[in-house]
C-alpha cells in the first residue's frame, strides 16, 4: 500500500498508460483526450457556427465516458491514493522557479501563484490561464491531437505527421519556458 | 451498458494514473521542458516503447477487438503545417498552463477548481478554431 501512496515512478506509470492505450485499441477505439472538447463545442451548440462542429457526436460518446472517468480517477488519485501532494521535482528546476517567483517549487502539486486561491485576485495571472488554455484547445484541433493522440496513441502507429506534431510540441514548450517565462513571470 | 461501465472504468485508470505518474503537474512539465529529469520522457518514452510493440502485434497477428470486429489503424492524413503550426501553439499553451487535456480533466478531479478557467478556455480556443480553420494553413 506505501508503494501506491507515493509517487508513481515513470516505469510504472510508462507501461500502465500503454495498458490504457492496448484496452482502448482492442476495443476498436482510437486513444485521444483533445477531441472531447471539440465534442463539447458541439453540445454547446457550436454546430450553428461553423460546420466544424457538425458531426455526429454520439459516436464520440464513448469518449465522453472516458473523460468522466479521468476526473473521478484524479479525484481518487488526489484524495485517497496519496499522501501530500508534493512533487519532487530537480533542484535544479527548484531554484530556477524560485528566481521566477514560485516559492512552492518542490512542495506542491501545482503552482499556488496561478493555480491558488489568490489567483482570483491576481488579473496577470488569470489572463495567463486564460491563454494558456486557449493555446491548448486551438493548438491541439489544428494539429489533429494533443500528447495522447500524438505523441502516444499517434507515434506508436508510426505515423509521421505525429512525429511532426510532437517536434511542434516541444518547440513551442521550450520557446515558452526559456524565452517567454522570464518576460512572464 | 457494459461497455459504458468499461469505458468510464479505463477513464478512472487512466486518471489515476496521471494524477499519481504526476505528469498532471505544472512543475513537471516545467522540468521536463528544462531538461532537468528524466521522469516525463521516461513515461511518454516508455508508452510509446510498447505502444509500437503492441500495436505491431495486433497488425501483424490481425488480432480482432474484444468484440470481434477488425482493428482499423486509418492513417492520420499527411501534411506539414497543420502539425507543425498547431503543435506549436499547443506546447506554448502545454507549458504555459503546465496541462494537457487529460491532465486538465485529472485536475478538476484532484479538486484544483482554477484550472476549470483552463479548461474552459481550452474549449473556447477549440471553438475558434473551428470558425477560423477556413482561413488558417493546414
Amino acid at each position: 500500500m506505501e508503494y501506491i501512496l507515493h509517487p508513481w515512478p515513470w516505469y510504472v506509470s510508462g507501461p500502465l498508460i500503454a495498458l490504457v492505450l492496448l484496452v482502448l485499441t482492442l476495443m476498436g477505439k482510437r486513444f485521444g483526450m483533445s477531441s472531447n472538447l471539440r465534442t463539447f463545442c458541439t453540445l454547446c451548440g457550436a454546430g450553428k457556427h461553423s460546420d466544424f462542429f457538425k458531426f455526429d457526436w454520439k459516436a464520440q460518446k464513448w469518449n465522453v465516458l472516458v473523460v468522466i472517468g479521468v476526473v473521478v480517477g484524479g479525484a481518487i488519485g488526489h484524495f485517497f491514493l496519496s499522501e501530500g501532494d508534493t512533487v519532487a521535482i530537480s533542484s535544479s528546476s527548484i531554484a530556477q522557479l524560485n528566481d521566477l517567483g514560485f516559492q512552492g517549487a518542490g512542495n506542491e502539486y501545482l503552482p499556488s501563484e496561478l493555480f491558488g486561491e489568490m489567483v482570483i485576485v491576481d488579473p496577470k495571472m488569470l489572463f495567463y490561464l486564460v491563454i494558456g488554455g486557449f493555446l491548448v484547445g486551438f493548438g491541439a484541433r489544428y494539429a489533429g491531437g494533443c500528447t495522447s493522440g500524438h505523441a502516444i496513441s499517434g507515434l506508436s502507429n508510426l505515423q509521421l505527421p505525429s512525429l511532426i506534431a510532437v517536434i511542434g510540441f516541444f518547440i513551442g514548450g521550450l520557446v515558452m519556458v526559456h524565452f517567454l517565462f522570464p518576460i512572464l513571470f | 451498458m457494459v461497455r459504458s461501465i468499461a469505458y468510464v472504468l479505463i477513464g478512472i485508470f487512466f486518471g489515476i494514473v496521471l494524477y499519481k505518474s504526476e505528469a498532471a503537474s505544472w512543475f513537471r512539465i516545467f522540468e521536463m521542458f528544462q531538461f532537468h529529469s528524466f521522469h516525463m520522457y521516461g513515461i511518454i518514452g516508455s508508452a510509446m516503447g510498447l505502444g509500437i510493440l503492441q500495436n505491431q502485434i495486433i497488425q501483424r497477428r490481425k488480432v480482432k477487438s474484444f468484440f470481434g470486429e477488425e482493428i482499423i489503424f486509418a492513417p492520420k492524413d499527411p501534411g506539414f503545417k497543420r502539425y507543425m503550426f498547431g503543435g506549436i501553439l499547443f506546447g506554448l499553451g502545454w507549458a504555459l498552463a503546465g496541462a494537457c487535456p487529460g491532465p486538465m480533466y485529472t485536475l478538476v478531479g484532484a479538486g484544483y477548481w482554477s484550472i476549470l478557467l483552463v479548461l474552459a478556455s481550452a474549449i473556447f480556443g477549440t471553438y475558434v478554431y473551428g470558425i477560423v480553420r477556413g482561413k488558417l494553413p493546414h
